[in-house]
């Protein structure tokens, strides 16, 4: 088992370092919750289709990540509180290189 | 007023196959949706998916799956009210409920079921300061009557396939239409893409992207709304009669929330030692609506607390009645339709 270590800046700005592990399948979107950093109910509606936006979140370190999907993308274009560095988290499949990501949430779309 | 044995609320898998349990025990269902149409979010989010774990089946696809089930519970001739969604619930001396949607339809059934899945899908609001002021004031979210907009100048945000319909559909009858998209790409059906750029092209409708509307101007009706151009700071005040976000749907747990029922997690919580009632009896809430210590938001699942529902519901309706389950491969399946389907009788004679 292999962990990673990721910032995460919840929706009250409070800074959280997690450990994430490479080898469960996970998403970022998926660690968010496994540590419930936000309610349950209010992020990964949709379970992680990019159909919703309740993951978006923003990436603050320069870490290269994967080129976004058209699903991504499309969604993106739809959602509020976009910006330059935006990503569903849903869509970011934690990974070695990943290591000291720093991101923070999305404001919650009511 | 419509009478039921169990009212159902919310039309997904779960609230599907409460049908056909129900119907076992020989208790009529119906159910009530706020979507047009059956199957939940598998019919409106991911028809086309593909689902794996749905027991006896390696693959399938979500609309496929609804497809099955609906197949599977039409002996039982389940009525429905799609298109409403509920939004009271009244308890009546004998012990029956109410349940009253935004059309005003009514429904009464000694047992109420919620199978709501994430809520009802509600049109997603963009974020501006006096959204609300404006509402049904120049600013609509869904088309009702298209002759509203008869000789007016409208303005339409999204990308998808409805901004993109609508767009077309009113060039031919409002005096103006805008489209304004936050990118260049539109996510639609190839034709209505198309369709766009041709009425753009014989300007009938602007188009501005990428653009955002980021405000909004009016006394008491809208006068006006704030247009920015992307990548640049300047923002042009347009003059509009009626502006028409359409972001998609998003669900939203809505007037169930306020029916007095004990809320967790934006889910309702139950009982998962015994029939997944409520703090309310007789209301019960089964799949991705309920909340239990181990909830797990699966089909499956619900399938499970639909069965274990329908076991409790029936005891409810019949106190004195004595029961046991029966399997279908010996009880078979007698439709309220007359129809009967069961396991066929071997017979017992010598061989000569």
């Amino acid at each position: 088992m292999t962990d990673i270590r990721i910032t995460i800046i919840d929706r009250d700005g409070v800074t959280h370092e997690v450990d994430a592990p490479t080898d469960m399948n996970m998403n970022l979107m998926e660690v968010v919750r496994s540590y419930e950093l936000a309610p349950e109910g209010t992020i990964g509606i949709c379970g992680g289709m990019a159909m919703c936006a309740s993951c978006q979140c923003y990436v603050n370190s320069e870490h290269v990540l994967p080129e976004k999907s058209d699903d991504e993308e499309a969604m993106l274009a739809e959602a509020f509180n976009v910006e330059d560095n935006s990503r569903l988290g849903c869509q970011l499949h934690i990974t070695d290189d990943m290591d000291g990501l720093e991101v923070q949430l999305a404001p919650e779309e009511l | 007023m419509i009478k039921t044995d169990i009212l159902i609320i919310g039309a997904g898998p779960t609230g599907l196959f409460a049908v056909f349990e129900a119907g076992l025990l020989k208790l009529k269902c119906h159910l009530i949706d706020a979507l047009p149409q059956a199957g939940g979010q598998c019919s409106e989010i991911y028809p086309k998916k593909p689902i794996y774990d749905i027991p006896g089946f390696p693959e399938v696809l979500a609309g496929e799956l609804v497809d099955n089930l609906m197949e599977q519970i039409k002996p039982f001739q389940p009525g429905f009210t799609l298109g409403e969604r509920a939004e009271t619930i009244v308890k009546l001396e004998d012990d029956s409920f109410v349940v009253t949607t935004n059309k005003g339809t009514r429904h009464n059934a000694p047992i109420v079921a919620i199978a709501g899945g994430l809520g009802s899908f509600e049109p997603r609001k963009p974020l501006l300061e006096n959204l609300a002021k404006f509402e049904d004031k120049g600013v609509a979210y869904i088309i009702k009557d298209p002759e509203v907009y008869r000789n007016k100048k409208v303005v339409i945000a999204g990308g998808g396939d409805s901004a993109l319909d609508w767009s077309i559909f009113l060039a031919d009858v409002a005096s103006e239409v805008t489209l304004v998209h936050r990118r260049n790409e539109f996510r639609g059906a190839l034709d209505s893409v198309e369709k766009v750029q041709h009425l753009k092209d014989a300007g009938k409708i602007n188009l501005m992207t990428p653009a955002e509307i980021v405000g909004l101007n009016g006394k008491d009706h809208l006068e006006s709304v704030v247009i920015r151009k992307t990548g640049d700071d300047s923002a042009i005040n347009f003059e509009v009669d009626n502006f028409i976000p359409l972001f998609g749907l998003s669900p939203k747990l809505g007037p169930i929330g306020d029916w007095g029922l004990e809320i967790e997690k934006n889910a309702i919580k139950v009982d998962n030692t015994l029939d997944y009632q409520t703090n309310i009896p007789g209301i019960y809430a089964i799949g991705d609506v309920n909340t239990y210590p181990g909830k797990l938001k699966l089909i499956l699942c619900g399938f499970h607390e639909a069965t274990l529902m329908c076991q409790s519901a029936y005891q409810r309706i019949f106190p004195d009645k004595k029961y046991v389950m029966k399997y279908t491969t010996v009880g078979g399946v007698t439709g309220f339709d007359g129809s009967k389907k069961e396991a066929p009788k071997a017979v017992v004679k010598a061989i000569e």
